[in-house]
């Protein structure tokens, strides 16, 4: 059990920039993943902090001891690789007692240990299996195994989901999820995919181009995304996004991009304030935020946009309608029982509670929803 | 769907089957059968015969070779798949395969079951192949004091020149994995594997060169010794160390087969997934250990493959032997041995039961070979 900390962390080969300059803190038993866009450097801070990569320059500690010269075998730390890394001649047995060994632990407490690991995993009977007879939730689960059973100060995941179909891998993220509560330990996890991010994290560290974008919880994370990067990156279908700017005065202003023109919320309107009017913006609504006239919750301060309709997606508790509102299209989540058909014409209902801004020229967010 | 069911009742018409089945169709195809075989021998023959006969020149003569050879063989598999092809369907699948296989089985047998059988036949008899004697060769090669150093000097050359090629490939392979200059020494290491046994028995016959104390050694080794103060040595010819003299000559297979074994344990390291090894890293493995508990059992069958392929040129080792001592001072080796008795001594049935005795012994080893290559989907 320990906390991690990166300072000033910077990850290089030769002039290619795998991590730019990382300063993160990560406390105890957190449960903390890394995400982004492949390339973004997230999998490269997670191998520095394993010790498989030599950082260039800056500082990476594991509890209170600063690692940067400590091979991984003296890290303390757990590793499950995306493509589990089984050790393919040896049984299930002697994968998840390989680290033991090495360690001279006594026969016993390995086989105690390695007992308890497969009963909380639920892998007792595969015990004598070598990697080749198993499925990849199998797999998954031993690669877990052999992490577990070193009782590590942290874990690292890299994609470990990855490589499962997409039934096993919504049940193996809710496993994950109740491992960490049981084991008390950081967790530090690394996925592409936010769906995941949301919904197994503590916090979210969003990364790209090798630089931390932002850091929160992911409640936070999704309603008030620091930048335009954040803001496309978290949620699904993305957040819509208008290329406008600022108008009207401070009594009755509005985000304006032609044909999408939102009056905005007080509460926005304090946080812009006087020297906003003018100002070259971007704005942006999520699919959820946007409703049909007739569908929408109650209480909802609206703004209506004629649109015509593009397409419709039906997910069952929900429709995914594509919509063009002069030379804009966003994406709107409305109503299953709304009847809308390619060339209808309506007025969509934008709540402006929850409009995003951000400055157009260094896309970080100016004015965030309230509440 | 519709389409198919539409064609259907056309293709009953031509059914290609229905002339198969009439008499006179199965006499017509039967006579073309004969006529086409007889058309291809004549060609084989007549270009046999104009091959062999002609005064055309050279470049006319080796054109007309190719013509025939490769215009031969095509022939001979058409004709043949012709004929294949007019037995009903069931008859032309159970003998299609033959057509492709056919001439190889028939050249195998032709050149290497038949002449077995027949040097077996020959070891039965004495050494004009007259008198039948029975195993009485065979009595000879067991209890003659040559054959049995001959046995000797094979199984040091298959332990050690074995396990000098696989140890050091393996070493080699693994250390120019994590090299800057992997390829440049990977290429000098692998590059003897170019030059012929002879060609290396000539080289390294410079390289141990002998001359009397006082002149100067043109042999690299005993250069170096001389300079370093000490007397020449003779090496692989002094009498006095046998057997341990068969090391020096066994060095030279190292040195040529290293390469060979290097190479491929190159690639088979290669095809570890770096994740397995970086696994054990994070796990607690030195690098010791990784070596020994995690790359060598994955690449297991490469290195039994590796072995018992440079363990049977070990078994047949004749021309480095031949090359540097004729098998004289104690380094006389079963292929030497087989040879000196069938074509020097003019014993044909002691040379054909050496030869028998040695096949024998390589072919476990072969068919042990054969089958790690199919485990590793080699073929």
């Amino acid at each position: 059990m320990a906390k991690v900390e990166y300072r000033n962390m910077t990850k290089a080969w030769g002039d290619v920039i795998g991590v730019n300059n990382l300063n993160l803190e990560i406390p105890d038993k957190e449960f903390l993943v890394l995400v982004g866009p492949s390339g973004c450097g997230k999998s490269t801070a997670l191998r520095c902090l394993a010790g498989l990569e030599e950082i260039t320059s800056g500082e990476i500690i594991i509890g209170d001891r600063v690692v940067n010269d400590i091979p991984p075998k003296d890290r303390d730390i757990a590793m499950v690789f995306q493509s589990y890394a089984l050790y393919p001649h040896m049984t299930v047995y002697d994968n998840m007692a390989f680290g033991l060994k090495l360690r001279k632990t006594p026969k016993t407490e390995i086989d105690q240990r390695v007992q308890e690991a497969a009963k909380i995993l639920g892998i007792t009977q595969l015990l004598d299996r070598k990697p080749k007879q198993m499925s990849g939730g199998q797999r998954q689960r031993v690669a877990l195994g052999r992490a577990i059973v070193r009782d590590p100060a942290v874990f690292l995941l890299d994609e470990p989901l990855s490589n499962l179909d997409a039934k096993l891998r919504v049940q193996t993220r809710a496993e994950i999820s109740k491992l960490h509560q049981r084991l008390g330990t950081t967790f530090i996890y690394v996925t592409h995919d936010q769906v995941e991010a949301l919904t197994m994290a503590d916090r979210i560290a969003v990364m790209r181009d090798g630089v931390l974008q932002q850091v929160d919880t992911p409640a936070n994370l999704y309603d008030h995304p620091g930048n335009v990067f954040v803001a496309g990156f978290i949620g699904s279908p993305s957040m819509n996004f208008f290329s406008g700017s600022i108008t009207g005065t401070l009594d009755e202003m509005y985000v304006d991009s032609g044909t999408v023109r939102l009056r905005l919320a007080q509460s926005e309107v304090e946080q812009l304030g006087q020297e906003s009017i003018g100002k070259e913006v971007i704005f942006g609504v999520r699919p959820e935020d946007i409703h049909h006239p007739q569908y929408k919750p109650a209480g909802v301060k609206e703004n209506l946009v004629e649109s015509t309709v593009d397409v419709t997606e039906l997910m069952g508790n929900e429709i995914f309608v594509y919509l063009q509102a002069g030379e804009h299209s966003f994406i709107a989540r409305v109503d299953p029982r709304a009847d809308m058909r390619p060339g209808d014409k309506v007025q969509m209902s934008f709540n402006v509670d929850k409009v995003h801004i951000f400055d157009r020229t260094t896309e970080k967010n100016i004015a965030t929803p309230v509440a | 769907m519709e389409t198919r069911l539409k064609i259907e009742p056309t293709s009953v018409g031509v059914d290609p089957d229905a002339s198969k089945t009439s008499a006179v169709g199965v006499a017509i195809r039967f006579l073309i059968g004969i006529g086409l075989i007889a058309v291809m021998g004549l060609f084989l023959v007549a270009g046999f015969l104009f091959l062999r006969d002609s005064t055309l020149p050279n470049a006319i003569i080796a054109i007309v070779a190719i013509v025939w050879g490769l215009g031969g063989a095509a022939l001979l598999f058409w004709v043949f798949n012709w004929i294949v092809e007019q037995f009903s369907d069931e008859w032309t699948a159970r003998l299609q395969p033959f057509v492709f296989v056919g001439p190889a089985i028939f050249l195998l047998a032709w050149y290497l079951a038949i002449p077995s059988v027949r040097t077996f036949i020959i070891s039965l008899y004495d050494r004009d192949g007259v008198t039948f004697i029975g195993l009485q060769n065979y009595v000879t090669i067991f209890t003659d004091r040559q054959m049995i150093e001959a046995f000797r000097n094979n199984l040091m050359w298959i332990v050690f020149g074995t396990s000098l090629s696989v140890i050091f490939g393996l070493l080699i392979a693994v250390l120019a994995d994590r090299s800057n200059a992997e390829r440049t020494s990977k290429s000098f290491i692998f590059l003897p594997m170019a030059i012929s046994f002879v060609g290396a028995g000539v080289i390294w016959k410079f390289v141990y060169a002998i001359r009397p104390e006082g002149i100067p050694q043109i042999g690299i080794l005993n250069a170096i010794v001389v300079a370093l103060g000490g007397t020449p040595q003779a090496w692989f010819v002094d009498t006095n160390i046998i057997p341990w003299n068969n090391i020096y000559l066994i060095v030279i297979m190292g040195w040529l087969q290293t390469g060979f074994a290097m190479v491929i344990f190159s690639a088979a390291l290669k095809g570890i997934p770096t994740e397995i090894i970086e696994a054990a890293r994070v796990d607690g493995a030195s690098e010791l250990r990784i070596f020994f508990q995690i790359m060598i059992p994955s690449i297991q069958g490469t290195i039994i493959t590796v072995t018992t392929t440079i363990l049977i040129f070990a078994l047949k080792i004749f021309d480095i032997v031949w090359v540097m001592t004729g098998g004289q001072f104690g380094t006389e080796v079963i292929a030497t041995a087989f040879y000196r008795q069938s074509f020097v001594a003019r014993n044909a049935g002691l040379g054909s039961a050496i030869a028998v005795v040695l096949l024998i012994t390589v072919v476990p080893v072969m068919i042990y070979n054969l089958r790690q290559f199919g485990k590793e989907r080699a073929f």
